[in-house]
């Protein structure tokens, strides 16, 4: 885990207005986030050993987004989702966020639909990244990559 | 912790996928944050949330500061029986919340 | 990056070039939002604002005050009586004779008739009672009382709107008559018409006020913001309620 003091909530950036004819300034500070490679240890670590393979994931979210705060995120894999075949566990990473996991679901059998939807929190624009692990031991993943874009105006 | 809001069908078929959302207020403090006095704020998050059907799982998360404030999740499964859907949040705290809807499967 | 998207959102919104005359084209700021965050406003079992109209629902109902009455001994049930009541404050408050918004005239009734403690602004219990009466309002159109009292309010308000101030030396109207449709930073400058408060903001991830969105502006334009409940407060409320007349309410609405 890398330590932060930089605010993941009120985002450390600020858009600031420039005196005069209405130009905007930015200031834009990189806030401390977790690297790629903590996303890789993250993900190997949900892996345990076995080779993540792309495909039969959907990761839905905005390329674009107005406020990091709130994002809405649907994960959907294609499984039967039957006793013999199904979705065990699903987990969601992120590239640059203090921390690199976001969430794991579990689900099973009765699921029905192979398909969680959720509100995440985004430091930054970064890749996002979900793993589906079935009930056969096998991984599929998928990754999607967003752009948080400045408020203004925003609470000191 | 505060309040919850579920949504789930009062009635279901047997064998029906049903959609289930919930959502409950909570700050879900990261840990990261500083406060007006400029110290940390401490982490206090939901870190898990369990569902359960008759005392049988059906659906379940573990959670981390990146969820939202307040959190909210929609997933689905396939109605049994009647009886009592559970919805547990745990929080960093200990604390976990209770709360119940009634669900008749004809 | 950011920086490129920026300047694209500053370029985008110079092209769309939107300076219609206001009064033809008012429209809510929730016009402005990106789909997904229009989408989380219209679904309730999603909208985080809904938590607070729950909040607002079991305090209806709760005694308050030495006498243990609670809202429902006068007012009943709040889905008939409450019924387009937001949608007519700041309203003059016949006992001081003064402008109350709907906060205000909550903690009036509390003070004056219930014999409790008025509740601190932006508090949880006082955004939930304002949100539970002003989602009775939800969908019905803006509608403020007339008079010469109020209409002396709103000229206060008025003033306020268009007068510069700030470090910045800007005034609402600078940005929210002038600019709408344009970005600032990234951001889409809305019309500023106060159509969903109290509302979730995304920024905030809670519930608050209008008056806790004027304090922002305020900040931004580097001003000293306004005490909770101040006159100028009310004034700015009971302008922009009345520049927003015939709009719908959308108590509890979501902004980023």
């Amino acid at each position: 885990m890398i330590a932060s003091r930089k605010s993941l909530l009120t985002p450390n950036r600020r858009g600031l207005l420039a005196a005069g004819g209405g130009l905007v300034g930015l200031l834009a500070l990189r806030p401390a986030h977790a690297t790629a490679s903590a996303m890789q240890e993250a993900m190997k670590a949900f892996c345990a050993g076995v080779t993540p393979q792309a495909g039969r994931v959907t990761l839905d979210i905005p390329p674009l987004v107005e406020n990091g705060n709130s994002v809405p995120l649907t994960v959907r894999v294609e499984a039967a989702m039957t006793a013999q075949e199904h979705v065990r566990r699903i987990g969601v990473f992120n590239e640059r966020n203090p921390q690199p996991n976001i969430a794991v679901f579990h689900l099973n059998a009765r699921s029905g639909r192979a398909e969680v939807a959720t509100r995440i929190r985004l430091g930054d624009s970064q890749i996002i990244a979900a793993i589906a692990e079935l009930s056969d031991g096998s991984l599929w993943t998928a990754t999607a990559e967003l752009v948080v874009t400045l408020p203004a105006c925003v609470e000191s | 912790m505060g309040r919850a809001l579920i949504n789930v069908p009062p009635k279901a078929r047997k064998g029906q996928v049903i959609d289930i959302k919930a959502l409950v207020s909570h700050p879900m403090e990261t840990g990261y944050r500083t406060g007006p006095d400029g110290a940390l704020v401490p982490r206090d998050i939901i870190n898990r949330f369990l569902v359960t059907w008759n005392g049988q799982e059906i659906f379940s998360a573990d959670l981390f500061p990146a969820i939202a404030a307040n959190p909210y999740f929609a997933f689905t499964t396939i109605a049994q029986e009647s009886g009592t859907i559970t919805f547990r949040w745990f929080d960093d705290k200990g604390n976990a919340q209770v709360e119940t809807a009634a669900i008749v499967v004809e | 990056m950011r920086r490129l998207v920026a300047i694209a959102g500053v370029a985008l919104g110079l092209a769309a070039g939107l300076q219609a005359s206001r009064g033809d084209e008012r429209r809510s700021g929730a016009t402005f939002m990106s789909p997904q965050t229009q989408a989380l406003q219209a679904d309730d079992a999603a909208n985080p604002g809904m938590l607070s109209v729950a909040d607002g629902q079991a305090q209806w109902s709760t005694p308050a005050g030495p006498n243990g009455t609670a809202c429902t001994a006068c007012h009943g049930d709040a889905r008939d009586t409450m019924r387009g009541v937001a949608a007519r404050y700041p309203a003059i408050d016949a006992v001081s004779g003064k402008a109350v918004d709907l906060m205000g005239r909550i903690n009036l009734c509390r003070t004056r008739n219930m014999g409790a403690p008025a509740l601190p602004a932006e508090g949880a219990e006082l955004l939930g009672l304002a949100a539970y009466v002003g989602f009775q309002s939800r969908g019905l159109r803006i509608a403020p009382p007339t008079g010469a009292a109020m209409d002396a309010v709103r000229d206060a308000g008025r003033a306020l709107y268009t007068r510069r101030q700030g470090q910045l030396d800007f005034s609402c109207a600078a940005c929210h008559d002038d600019n709408w449709g344009r970005r600032l930073a990234a951001a889409p400058i809305p019309q500023a018409h106060p159509t969903g408060y109290p509302l979730y903001r995304l920024e905030w991830q809670a519930t608050g006020s209008l008056q806790r969105r004027f304090r922002n502006c305020m900040t931004g334009v580097r001003a000293e913001p306004w005490p909770y409940g101040s006159d100028e407060a009310i004034a700015l409320e009971a302008f922009l309620m009345d520049r927003a007349r015939g709009m719908a309410v959308e108590t509890p609405a979501v902004r980023p």
